[in-house]
């Protein structure tokens, strides 16, 4: 056999190859995207988070640190300072005029200056934050404890859910769907852990990370945490809200129920 | 011994090594840990740097993937282990992007599942095949245990570890046991395939499982035993290295072993002895 030809036939091997590597990756891709692959690795979803729910229950808290152990670099991810007008307001006047607002299928809406969450019951813990990234910072919360904010404002009956509205948008979008929100049940909702901070390491919340108020979630991921919180209503189901699936990360394909 | 064996028309001797059970989840194993790897890449590649600890010390990774721009305006790759930066251009860190360029990313699209950038999908595809995992895993282990098998085929004997520096030399110079030497596994495979069996998958349960703050907040102990969240992503990583390791030796030893038969063998469970011992 001639040099060339081997060299030929070595150059076609070589781009069979390639080819058929490129096609297992195309592969691969449209099996991504395929509705029936992601409705089967769905079911798995639901498996992951009912175990979740059963091994630590309603009581299982988040780990408590020492003040050595708080990390001197907490990371600041996602929106860093809202651009929108109001909000930029909010901050060059301290957040004097800036209310919380409690609503929905409650039986008494509330109103609530920064002051007004600084005198309800409060709880101060050192945790650790777990962004799905895979990164790790500790830091100092204080904050009111959500739990009793609720029962203040009395949930209707037919209420599951509460949603939190934020003031930064992610993604610029015509009909809202880029704004921030997240949503919790009951049962994190009432946690003894789960507080809307207005302190971290000692100082007012910073900016950067959602000032005036963000929610802490410990035992779940970052981006359920969520900062520059506007407003908090008692809701039925959050199938109309956003995308339907929660939380402007969970219509782009995180998990609502985020302990993994 | 209560394997099947058959002596074919040519006087060699077949053996009935692995039983349907072991060759199913053989390869249910195998396509998990394929899967897993691709989609674990395409987590990792969200923050490619690792630490020790419970948080990340963002100054001083052990180590990480980063891309940086170089004088003419193109990208390089960087790997940067300790205080050591090597150039991985192509490679880590800026790979060939679909227009023929290249992207920053810390492992390449064809290393990744999906091979696009998306977090949300490659944990999706992560947590389910490590269920596959898991279950497989369990059916293998019941059945090896309740069958005795484990102890039978994979326990290795005093007198095997002995021989342990002989079996290194004799594997470093691709001499293979031929034959009824043949008929069991040699005291390297043993210890191999235990090391996976017991060890490095076990591994990579548990520190997966530590990563999780809902596992954290019930079975704290798990986290703490590992040095805490950022060792156990770390311990992860590096599990999950020496399980390629492992299939990439395991390929080249099939490969070196004789392919047809041992690829036979792990499909219709059919092993067949050399001939060499024939009749001896």
């Amino acid at each position: 056999m001639s040099r060339d030809r081997l060299t030929d036939r070595r150059r076609w091997l070589g781009q069979a190859l390639t080819g058929a590597a490129g096609l297992a990756l195309a592969g691969c891709d449209r099996l991504a995207q395929s509705p029936q692959v992601n409705a089967t690795l769905d079911r798995a979803e639901g498996l992951t988070e009912r175990v979740q729910r059963l091994l630590h229950g309603r009581s299982a808290l988040a780990r408590e640190y020492p003040a050595s152990a708080i990390s001197p670099d907490f990371r600041a991810n996602g929106t860093t300072n809202p651009d929108s007008e109001a909000y930029q307001q909010h901050v060059a006047a301290g957040f004097r005029d800036w209310r919380l607002e409690i609503g929905g299928l409650v039986e008494r809406p509330l109103q609530l200056s920064l002051a007004d969450l600084r005198a309800r019951p409060a709880r101060t813990q050192i945790t650790r934050h777990d962004c799905v990234e895979g990164w790790s910072s500790i830091g100092k919360w204080t904050g009111a404890k959500l739990g009793p904010l609720i029962a203040e404002a009395g949930l209707k009956p037919q209420a599951r859910y509460l949603a939190f509205f934020c003031a930064d948008t992610l993604e610029l979008t015509l009909d809202g769907t880029g704004d921030y929100y997240e949503t919790i049940d009951l049962i994190d909702a009432f946690h003894p852990q789960t507080i809307l901070a207005y302190e971290m390491n000692d100082q007012p919340l910073p900016v950067a990370h959602g000032a005036p108020i963000r929610l802490r979630l410990e035992r779940q991921l970052g981006y359920k945490m969520a900062k520059y919180v506007m407003r908090i209503e008692a809701i039925e189901s959050f199938g109309r809200l956003g995308l339907g699936k929660g939380g402007y990360w969970e219509d782009r394909g995180y998990q609502w129920y985020a302990g993994i | 011994m209560d394997e099947a064996e058959r002596t074919l028309k040519d006087g060699r001797v077949a053996i009935y090594r692995h039983p349907l059970l072991v060759r199913a989840t053989h390869w249910v194993n195998a396509l998990c840990l394929v899967l897993l790897l691709l989609s674990g890449l395409q987590i990792l590649n969200a923050h490619p740097a690792f630490y020790w600890g419970e948080d990340s010390r963002f100054a001083r990774p052990l180590a990480a993937v980063t891309t940086v721009d170089d004088a003419e305006g193109g990208l390089r790759g960087r790997l940067t282990i300790g205080a050591v930066p090597f150039d991985t251009t192509g490679v880590l860190g800026a790979s060939a992007s679909g227009d023929g360029g290249l992207q920053a990313v810390a492992f390449p699209s064809w290393l990744t599942l999906p091979g696009y950038r998306d977090l949300g999908a490659g944990r999706r595809w992560h947590f389910f095949f490590a269920w596959a995992l898991v279950l497989n895993g369990l059916a293998y282990g019941l059945y090896s245990l309740a069958s005795g098998r484990l102890r039978r085929v994979l326990w290795p004997s005093l007198a095997e570890l002995k021989g342990v520096g002989r079996a290194v030399l004799d594997h470093a110079r691709l001499r293979f046991a031929h034959g009824e030497q043949a008929r069991t596994y040699n005291i390297l495979q043993k210890l191999a395939y235990l090391a996976v069996i017991l060890g490095l998958l076990p591994l990579m349960l548990f520190t997966g499982l530590a990563m999780a703050p809902g596992v954290d907040a019930r079975l704290p102990i798990l986290t703490e035993l590992l040095g805490g969240r950022q060792s156990a992503r770390t311990v992860h990583f590096l599990a999950a290295s020496g399980l390629v390791l492992f299939a990439l030796v395991h390929i080249v030893m099939v490969v070196a072993a004789g392919p047809v038969n041992e690829m036979r063998a792990i499909l219709t469970g059919w092993f067949v002895l050399g001939k060499r011992d024939k009749g001896r």
